[in-house]
């Protein structure tokens, strides 16, 4: 053996043995907390959320007192709480308020009792889906608020323009999902009914309806949120009534502050109107394990 | 032949349409057999010769190209009723609402429903879980209510299509004893379909051996083992024997089959 190779094989071997070793692993040492520390511990979501809250409006209400941010763009906090306060006092506030909930209101029933059927119908009916499925894709593949100068051009720049926007923006986003959930059910639960004998009815109700519930409840939530995108477009556009308005002709007259709260009064509908649906959902799908799960958060 | 019959199956032939090549794939080829009211008979055979496609055919899920199939209408007037594989409960219902669904889709009354449905979840075993969704059941305890829902029609025949195949080696041997009990208590004609050799011989008192596809019947062995039956017969001699038997029966079509722990 040369020396060349032995000087080799020594480093190998080196290198091996240094290569042996162990690694303890031990158990967690808790670790004693104070008081103060448990209760920061088991509260520590909403500590961060609000004091991250807290510091943005505290930094804009300071920012727009010390001058480096400007009012007449950004308002301050206080400044909305006041023109909030100067606002509900006023009648024709509420007839706004009014306004737009009619609009969500009714455009959203009626996307959703014609959607939800439809849907069904489609997803269930091999020649439904043949004659309908042209004129989904279609109509889905137009941006809404292209439409709102046709629809301004049928009815008018009243209520039924804004409701039929609405009604537009929810109806796509329910039956989509909706088809997609009854092709999705599973053929060995159908097997299951057809083979106790279930009536086609039946079979609608037990199985193609409870399957395709989760489907509809996510086309409702995304619903909820193009629905209210429509009524702001369209109360934009007609400028006739409705809180869109109230954002709109605050803008030109330069009152931030009021504008700012007609902003934080869409948002609160929408928050409102998702909470509700999460809600119905959970209700009614008890049986569905990841979503007692979220329930139990 | 006996004149009494639950099940007798004559010609029975099914051909699948294999739409991208349009061509025929012959799942069953002209099958005969028969079961006596109370027997239980089991059908063993490798992955894809048929097994599913033939209890379907009975069920009336499917209906086959060829062949007739007579079947014996019992107490209730219900022919057969299914034991599906993986279980297959209606995930939104409860244990409850599953096991009455066979009534229900009868005409039963819901309420009326309900109450006749309890006895047969007690007798499976899930007593206390009626209220109890599918996602909250363990493998096991979903096949218990499966065969609640299919006991609770009160049909002649039970058709069990590989019940137990997806539950681990223990539970299965334990959820073959209490088909063996709950069998005995509810005196049904069953057929058992199953790939698994030893899961046969301990249930059955005849098992009919198909081959690979396109299935036939390659031998119905009658099982001459003493019952009631305890896990205990499965080390015994005359079982083992039956294993070999049914094992080589099997290689030597060319089937191969993965010897069993209990296969010596
Ligand atoms: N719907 C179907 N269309 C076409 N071929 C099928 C269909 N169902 C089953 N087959 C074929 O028929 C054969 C028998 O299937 P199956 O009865 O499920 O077998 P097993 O239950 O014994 O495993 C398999 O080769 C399978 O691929
Ligand atoms: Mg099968």
């Amino acid at each position: 053996m040369s020396d060349g190779a032995a000087a080799r094989d020594a480093r190998l071997r080196g290198s091996l043995s240094q290569g042996v070793g162990y690694r303890t692993i031990l158990p967690r040492v808790r670790r004693k907390r104070s008081p103060l520390g448990r209760w920061y511990r088991r509260n520590e979501r909403a500590i961060l959320g609000i004091s991250g809250l807290a510091s943005f409006f505290a930094f804009w209400q300071f920012g727009s007192m010390a001058g480096w941010i400007d009012p007449l763009f950004f308002s301050s906090p206080t400044d909305i709480v006041a023109a909030a306060i100067a606002e509900v006092q006023v009648p024709r506030f509420w007839d706004d308020v009014r306004y737009s909930l009619t609009e969500v209101t009714v455009g959203f029933l009626a996307s959703f009792v014609l959607a939800v059927p439809l849907g069904l119908a489609i997803g269930w009916y091999r020649r439904v889906s043949f004659t309908f499925d042209p004129w989904l894709n279609f109509f889905n593949a137009i941006p809404r608020p292209a439409l709102i100068p046709l629809v301004v051009l049928w009815v008018g720049l009243g209520i039924e323009m804004k409701i039929i926007i609405v009604f537009l923006g929810g109806f796509f986003s329910i039956i989509l999902p909706t088809v997609e959930g009854v092709r999705t059910v599973e053929p060995q639960v159908l097997d299951v009914a057809r083979s106790f004998r279930a009536s086609s009815r039946r079979i609608f109700t037990s199985v193609v309806i409870p399957a395709t519930v989760p489907f509809i409840a996510t086309g409702v939530r995304l619903a909820l949120g193009r629905l209210l995108i429509g009524v702001v477009v369209a109360e934009l556009y007609a400028q006739t009534q409705g809180i869109g308005v109230l954002i709109g002709k605050s803008a030109d007259s330069l009152q931030s502050d009021r504008m700012m709260f007609g902003i934080l009064l869409f948002t609160l509908m929408g928050v409102i109107t998702t909470e509700i649906a999460v809600r119905v959902e959970r209700r009614l799908q008890r049986w569905r394990p990841n979503v007692n799960v979220e329930e139990g958060n | 032949m006996d004149t009494t019959f639950a099940l007798s199956a004559r010609g029975v032939h099914m051909e699948y349409r294999d739409r991208k090549s349009d061509t025929n794939l012959v799942a069953i080829d002209t099958m005969d057999l028969d079961v006596a009211p109370g027997e239980f008979v089991s059908l063993l055979g490798p992955s894809g010769c048929g097994k599913s496609t033939f209890l379907k055919i009975v069920n009336g899920l499917l209906q086959g190209t060829a062949g007739e199939i007579r079947l014996r209408s019992g107490r209730s007037g219900r022919e057969d009723a299914m034991v599906f594989q993986d279980a297959s409960l209606f995930p939104w219902y409860s244990v409850l609402d599953n096991v009455a669904y066979g009534l229900i889709c009868a005409g039963v009354p819901r309420q009326e429903a309900r109450r006749r449905s309890i006895p047969l979840i007690n007798l499976v075993g899930l007593e206390g879980f009626a209220e109890r969704y599918p996602y909250q059941l363990s493998g096991g305890m979903q096949q218990r209510a499966n065969l609640a829902r299919a006991l609770a029609v009160d049909s002649e025949i039970l058709l069990m299509d590989e019940p137990f195949a997806s539950l681990d080696a223990q539970t299965r041997e334990v959820m073959q004893a209490e088909l063996l009990r709950i069998w005995n208590a509810a005196k049904k004609t069953v057929i058992f379909v199953t790939h698994q050799i030893d899961e046969a011989i301990f249930l059955s008192d005849r098992v009919v051996v198909m081959s690979a596809r396109p299935g036939r019947i390659l031998a119905d062995i009658h099982i001459d083992l003493p019952r009631p039956r305890g896990l205990d017969v499965k080390r015994q001699q005359a079982f083992t024997g039956y294993a070999d038997q049914i094992w080589h029966l099997l290689t030597s079509h060319g089937v191969s089959v993965e010897p069993t722990p209990d296969v010596a």
